[in-house]
Order: structure tokens, then sequence, then C-alpha cells
């Protein structure tokens, strides 16, 4: 089974990191490495698993379209929304700019 | 009135309904009990006094104006933080969330405000509900009552701590792979996960969508099935819910109690009886007397064979990750929660990073990493969409047994409670703990756990889990079958609840 395991690195485990926004320490990138791959090495038997034929299932039950009236119903008010919120400036969420410099 | 911490939520709503204990009574003997043990026990991390005195008040005055009570009115409960509660801090057990105050309630939360059950906190949990111990949270541990040196479960940990210690007689959990069921083994009580799209899932802070199903918890079968007839039921604001459920559970314990099985075929599942190992010898001796005892009562045992829920860890460790990393990309610095390194100059990216990489734990961190591997390109099919798959041929093997029984049963949990800190290095070691409970969490049928006895194995002695499982919607069987051996066991041994050891002077 172990040599089935993929192999997961520093590199791969830094990429994985950027793709989900978190900025892991160096340590991390160690501790992740071993135990991504421990986890990753377990799960691969799912391919054991003859299913060519098989359908997915995406959810236990089977979701049709809903759909309501189309009426206007309140939404919550401005202030209890932007209460919760980390920056706030003119009545909107503050955001860190988005653009780089060269951008 | 004896002492209040001791009744059943039924006997409690009766004590109100009648006079003998007002609402305001009952709460305040509940909150004195956590003042008195939860600096041991760590089973919630918010106590609300005041609102639990607030609501106990309107109980009493609402019985004062002759208004009818609802079957628990008065009932203390105590909420899981991953449920949102408008003007009451709720965190999911994670440092992002932190002093989040929700301007909106859960349905969930609407219906106990609504059936006059007395809320006293939120408890505490896996961070985002991931985990079997409660040690995720990012606050502290929960101990198990029956000994502090154990976890209680997870990720429902406080909710299952809190009623086995006395705290609240009625509790409410989340289960995504076992998260009701399996700390509900560990401590002795009753849990109920409900078949998915029964109970809504508005307002629940969403880990894995397409598996989270919020479910009671109770000393007794008969108090579970009443939170259960509370909770249940379709709503609108949640697309996956199921339209026209109305179950009668606390009627289908009560006909259980009666102790008839007589034409009830338990199926027991090969595959979750522990052929290849890995199960402690006192957990399978316990489910070997329970099956023996159903079939006193009259039941048929039917031995089957489930062959693909092997796979069930390997399905639900991509498909819940999988799910949790595009779940938890809301938490982006922006609207709510934490924001880290916002000084003026760094891009939305990089606060981004850095908020999440300060407000996530190292489990939560794991599962983001492989949820994001298993759905990338050149993987997907390898991984998520071959566990998609898994799931479908799970869900078979369901159907073909439920043409053979009417409910089957297993261990709860292949463990006892395991020590604080045994399990934290070893993420597959904790993964195991849902080896069983995972197969109804995949097929999005309902199961229960109730205790069926006690083991000395690894030391004291620790409460043992029985798992009921039904087919999607015939959640009256699980509280049927339940009470039903329930009541078998508790003529024979007394409540496995009364014999935990008493926490300090309180009780």
């Amino acid at each position: 089974m172990s040599d089935e395991r993929p192999a997961i690195t520093r590199d791969e485990v830094a990429h994985l990191a950027n793709l989900a926004r978190l900025a892991v320490s160096e340590e991390e990138l160690d501790l992740f490495a071993g135990q991504l791959e421990v986890i990753l090495g377990s799960v691969a038997r799912i391919g054991e698993v003859a299913a060519a034929d098989i359908a997915p299932t995406s959810h236990a039950v089977r979701l049709e379209n809903v759909l309501r009236p189309d009426e206007v119903v309140a939404s919550l008010p401005r202030e209890a929304v932007l209460a919760a919120a980390p920056s706030v400036e003119d009545d909107r969420f503050r955001v860190p700019r988005i653009l780089g410099e060269e951008e | 009135m004896a002492n209040l911490i001791e009744l059943s939520a039924v006997e409690t709503a009766a004590a109100v309904a009648s006079g003998q204990a007002s609402a305001v009574e009952v709460a305040q003997a509940h909150l004195d009990r956590i003042a008195a043990v939860d600096g041991d026990v760590k089973a919630f991390l918010h106590v609300d006094t005041e609102g639990a005195l607030s609501a106990a008040r309107a109980v009493d005055e609402a019985k004062a104006d002759g208004q009818p009570l609802g079957p628990l009115a008065g009932v203390p409960l105590a909420m899981k933080d991953v449920v949102v509660t408008k003007g009451i801090p709720t965190t999911s057990g994670s440092k992002i969330l932190q002093g989040w105050i929700p301007p909106y309630d859960a349905t969930v939360t609407r219906l106990v405000k609504q059936a006059g059950i007395v809320m006293l906190g939120k408890t505490n949990m896996d961070e985002f509900a991931m985990g079997s111990s409660t040690e995720n949270s990012a606050y502290h541990p929960t101990h198990n009552p029956w000994d502090l040196s154990r976890v209680p479960g997870g990720s429902s940990g406080g909710s299952s701590a809190a009623v086995a210690a006395f705290q609240a007689p009625l509790s409410i959990g989340t289960d995504t792979g076992g998260s009701i069921r399996q700390p509900a083994a560990v401590t002795g009580i009753v849990g109920h996960k409900p078949t998915y799209g029964a109970v809504s899932r508005y307002g629940l802070i969403a880990f894995s969508s397409s598996l989270d199903q919020a479910g009671p918890f109770g000393r007794t079968v008969a108090d579970t099935a009443l939170l259960f007839d509370v909770l249940h039921g379709h709503d609108p604001l949640d697309s996956t819910s199921i339209p026209n459920v109305r179950l009668a559970a606390a009627a289908a314990a009560a006909e259980g109690a009666a102790g008839d099985l007589r034409g009830v075929r338990v199926g027991i599942v090969s595959e979750l009886t522990g052929a290849n190992g890995g199960y402690q010898q006192g957990v399978l001796d316990r489910f070997r007397e329970a099956v023996d005892t159903l079939a006193g009562l009259g039941a048929e045992i039917v031995d089957l064979s489930c062959p693909h829920f092997d796979y069930a860890l390997a399905a639900y460790y991509l498909i819940a990750p999988s799910e949790c990393s595009s779940n938890l990309a809301r938490f982006d610095s922006v609207r709510y929660g934490l924001r880290v390194g916002d000084d003026g100059q760094r891009s939305l990216e990089e606060v981004m990073s850095l908020t999440r990489e300060a407000g996530f734990g190292a489990e939560v961190k794991r599962r983001i990493m492989i949820g994001t591997y298993a759905l990338s390109s050149g993987y997907y099919e390898a991984y998520y969409g071959q566990a998609q798959k898994v799931r479908t041929l799970i869900s078979r093997d369901f159907a073909a047994a439920f043409e053979q029984a009417d409910v089957l049963v297993s261990p709860t949990s292949p463990f006892v409670a395991f020590g604080i800190g045994e399990r934290v290095d070893d993420p597959m070691a904790m993964y195991v703990n849902d080896l069983c409970t995972l197969p109804a969490s995949l097929a999005g049928t309902p199961a229960i756990s109730v205790p069926c006895g006690l083991s000395s194995e690894t030391g004291p002695a620790l409460p043992v889990g029985l798992q009921i499982m039904a087919p999607a919607l015939a959640d009256e069987r699980c509280f049927r079958v339940g009470a039903a051996f329930e009541a078998a066991y508790n003529a024979a041994n007394g409540p496995i609840f009364k014999a935990i050891p008493s926490l300090g002077d309180a009780r």
C-alpha cells in the first residue's frame, strides 16, 4: 500500500495552502506534508472499488429545484449586518486593496 | 420537589405544567449545577444566565395566564455552538468567529424558543465540527464526566457532556459523520442523527452540506424523541429540507417501551462487527449482549453483509473535506469574523491568507488542504468523483439490507472514551472513531445511539453505545427499537446515566 501513496512534498503543501489561502508556517509545511501523505494514502483505497458504470451521489436526498413565490421580503437591517464586520467605512464593508501596484 | 436536575425532560415538563416547580426554579437549578461542575467538565463556551431566566419567566407567565404549554415547555437545553443564535455569541469552536454575535436565529433555535424550551447556553465542540473528541476546539477541551481525564467524544462533546453531567436534560448536536452518535455513546446518553433533510440546516454553520444534520441528545429515549418531534419538519429556508415530513417519534418510543419486538427483523452488518480487528473486546461483548436482549424481546435476528461499508471511511474523508474546503471559503475576513494583517498596504489576498492561518486550527487546515487536493484538476475523478460513486454503492447496500431487516444494529463506536491527548497527534487514529457511524451519514439515513452497558477494559467502567439504523424517513423505528431495548436494559440493570460517578458535592 505504501508504495501506492501519493508523495506529498513540502512544495505541494505550499501550493495547496496557497490555493486555500492559508499562510502556513515553515514548521507547518513539514508537519502537514507527512500528515497529508498518510491521510491521502489511507483514502486512496477508494480506487479499489470497481465503480466505472456507477452513477455518483452528490446528495442523499434527490434534489429538485425549489421555487418560492417571487415576493419582496425584508432582509436584515444594514446596521445589524455591518455590526459583525471587521472593518466598515461609509456604511459599507471596507476591503483591503484588491489590485497589485503594477495592475 | 426532589432534585430538579435529576428529572428527565418528560418529568420536568410535567412538573412545570402541574405547578410542582416553576420554570424559573428549574432553570436556576441547572444554572447552579453548571456553576458547580462546569469548571471541571468545561461543556460550555457561553452560559446565557439572563436569557435562560427570562425564557423561563415567559413560560411561567404563560402558564399563569392559562395558555396551553407545549410538551417541553420549561425544560432546559444546551445548544451546540455551531447553531446560530441571535444576540448570543456563536463561534463554531473557532477563533475565526471569536466574538461574533449573529444577527439572526437558526431554524432549530427558533423552534426551540417557540416550544418554550429554555436555552441555557452554547456548548463546546471540535472546531467547525471536525473531530471526534472536542479536543479540536480552539478554546479548551471538554472533559468526560465519567472520567475527567478522558474525552466526551465529538464533535458535539460539549452537548453530550452537559447532558451526562446533569447540567441540562436535553441538548442539540450536529452529526456529519457521527458527531451526535459517538459522543452519546461514550458519555452514556441517547443521541439521534435524523434522516438527512428532516431537520432544517438553516443557520447551522456549514461543514459538509450534503452530510450535516442537527439532532437531539437526552438521557432517555423518550426525552430524545420529544425533542426530535420539536426539531423536525419542512423549512422553506433550507433547499434540501424534505417537504411534508411529520413523524411521531415520541409515540414510537412509547410503543417501544412496552417491550414487544415480535415481528421486527434486526440485521447485524458483518462489516461492523470487528471481524478484522480494531474494536475493543468490551464493546463487542456489550454489543452481543444487546443483540441477545433484542432477541429476548421477540425480534428476529438476521445476519447480513454490506460489502461497501468497508470503503465508507475513505469516501467520507474525501467528501467531507472537499465540501468543507468550499464552505469555509466564506471566512474571507470581509463580512464577519477575524481580520489579521490589514495594515493598509497588504492586498486582500494577503490579509485573507494571514487571517485564515491565524484563525483556523490544525485539523481545519488539514481538511481544507485535503479537500483542495481532492477537488483539483487531475485528481478530481480519482478522488472526489470515485467517492461519490462509492456513496451510491453504500446506499445500494443499505437498500438491499433493508429488504431483509427493518433495522440494522452495530456498536456506535469501536472504542469507549479515550484519554485526552491520546490520539491528537495521529489524524487517522482519530478518524477510525467514526467507522460505524459513517455509512448512515453517507446514505442520509437515520440512526440512534442508545447506551448498552459499561466496559472496564481500559480502566474505569465506561459507557458503550448500541447504534440502531433505519431507512430514510423511518426515524420512528430507531426510537421504537431504542426504547424497547432501553426498557429491557433498565429493568435488568437500572439506567446507565445513573451509574456516573459523582462530580463534587453538587449532585
